[in-house]
């Protein structure tokens, strides 16, 4: 069975790890948050100038000057801070990032990261996707394994204009998890029903099955 | 002293005119001048460039000078979200040309104009369709493209607070580009909802100090920008 939204956000949440701080991109990745083990410090940055991102406000509690970059609102954690737009760049560029997980519509066996305009559109929209991909110590994906026709988004070599060239580190997909290694695309982690053969299938480029292990939902 | 205060909005914006380059503050809805990009609509200018992060929400914000057609050029880093139809209108008709900057790099572009810097290096955009014709340097074996500043005629900016000197704080995420834009421009215009005395502002949480600041106009109240969801 394929993963749901909030499983994959779940497996990505799994491996944030203590005292991180995290930027997560528009769409799927803002599910993440909330699959954080309650003890475990994973801190949040958000590109239009947050550093300590919280949860969504109670009723009553909104503010509509405090968004996130997916334009929701937010709050603010105890001890965050708001810094402006290069300041907020300079985190996301000079290497404080310890992990970006972000969206994609295709990624590349050398870990080439395409998410922000498709080949028949004559513009595409990339907000801050370059600049924190070119600058995260990781790249996490988090998408579909295929598109909506079936088509594989990970693939040997990139077709989709370049947002970043090879610095993805893992995919986390609705089929499995995915490490990116220098020379191969490692399967790690497999959805419960789901054949190592089916995930290979749904790829466009060779996966190293050998070392799969099926992934544990406690949701 | 210098008295920065515009004490009606037309005051305000009337040393726009056409073709000028415009710095709006803002991302999604927090930090964008909704009166004073009300009252540069009220002016009738025309074929005005445009910079700022998104094209707009609704009919509101950039989008609305956008609607009343006094833009030519938007230089941008997200033009295609959904809300952001009036642009694509516009666009798809060949109303108005497009700009695409990463965002990263358009706040630096116009911090490196009001620094008094000519360019930077970035790894932003190496290898991908945005850097191309841009000048490649490899330096100590890292990649980058040469960027070059973004200066501009005005700075549209919303703050929080202003003092008499112009010193000016903001408001959690509507700070965003408006500290860098105001710096950037040969003259700025901002839009606070209250005038403090001075003194009233602890010099140590001063975001911009008043000498970047060429006139202000206060609304005399909070108007939150749309866009929030």
């Amino acid at each position: 069975m394929l993963l749901s939204r909030d499983q994959i956000a779940a497996c990505v949440a799994k491996d944030l790890q203590e005292n991180w701080l995290v930027n997560l991109g528009i769409g799927m990745p803002t599910l993440i948050p909330e699959f954080i083990p309650k003890e475990r410090n994973v801190m949040f940055h958000s590109e239009n100038g947050v550093v300590g991102m919280g949860p969504p406000p109670l009723p009553g509690e909104e503010d509509l000057d405090l968004i996130s970059a997916g334009k929701g609102l937010i709050t603010l954690i105890p001890g965050g801070a708001y810094v402006n737009h290069t300041d907020s760049f300079a985190i996301a560029r000079g290497g404080r990032l310890d992990c970006a997980v972000l969206g994609a519509f295709q990624v590349a066996a050398n870990g080439d990261l395409c998410n922000w305009r498709l080949p028949h559109q004559k513009s595409g929209s990339v907000g801050g996707a370059m600049d924190i991909a070119a600058g995260a110590k990781r790249v996490y994906v988090m998408m579909t394994h295929t598109t909506r026709e079936g088509d594989a988004k990970i693939i040997a070599e990139r077709t989709y204009p370049l947002t970043a060239g090879g610095v993805v580190s893992k995919i986390y997909t609705d089929m499995g998890v995915i490490s990116v290694e220098a020379n191969e695309l490692i399967l790690e982690g497999i959805a419960p029903g789901i054949t190592p053969v089916e995930v290979q299938s749904a790829t466009g480029a060779h996966l190293n099955i050998e070392k799969v292990q099926e992934i544990s939902l406690n949701l | 002293m210098q008295n920065k205060r515009a004490h009606t909005l037309v005051e305000a914006v009337n040393v726009i005119t056409d073709g000028m380059t415009i710095l709006i503050g803002g991302f999604g809805g927090p930090g964008v001048p909704e009166i004073l990009i009300d009252g540069v609509c009220e002016l009738g200018v025309k074929n005005l460039t445009i910079v700022s992060n998104n094209a707009g929400t609704d009919k509101s914000g950039v989008a609305r000078l956008m609607d009343v057609g006094c833009v030519s050029k938007l230089i941008c880093t997200f033009p295609w979200a959904k809300e952001s139809y009036v642009f694509k209108e516009l666009y798809d008709n060949g109303k108005i040309s497009l700009e695409i900057v990463p965002q990263g790099t358009l706040a630096e572009r116009i911090r490196t104009a009001g620094a008094g810097l000519g360019g930077f290096l970035t790894p932003t955009g190496v290898g991908t369709d945005l850097a191309e014709g841009k000048k490649p340097l490899t330096i100590d074996g890292k990649d980058y493209i040469l960027e070059l500043p973004l200066r501009a005629d005005i700075a549209l900016i919303k703050a929080h607070k202003a003092d008499l000197r112009g010193n000016l704080v903001y408001h959690k995420s509507a700070r965003n580009f408006n500290p860098i834009m105001v710096m950037a421009a040969n003259h700025s215009i901002i839009e606070v909802s209250e005038e403090v005395p001075i003194g009233n502002l602890d010099p140590e949480n001063i975001i911009t100090p008043g000498v970047f600041v060429d006139s202000y106009f206060v609304t005399g109240q909070y108007k939150v920008g749309s866009g929030g969801k």
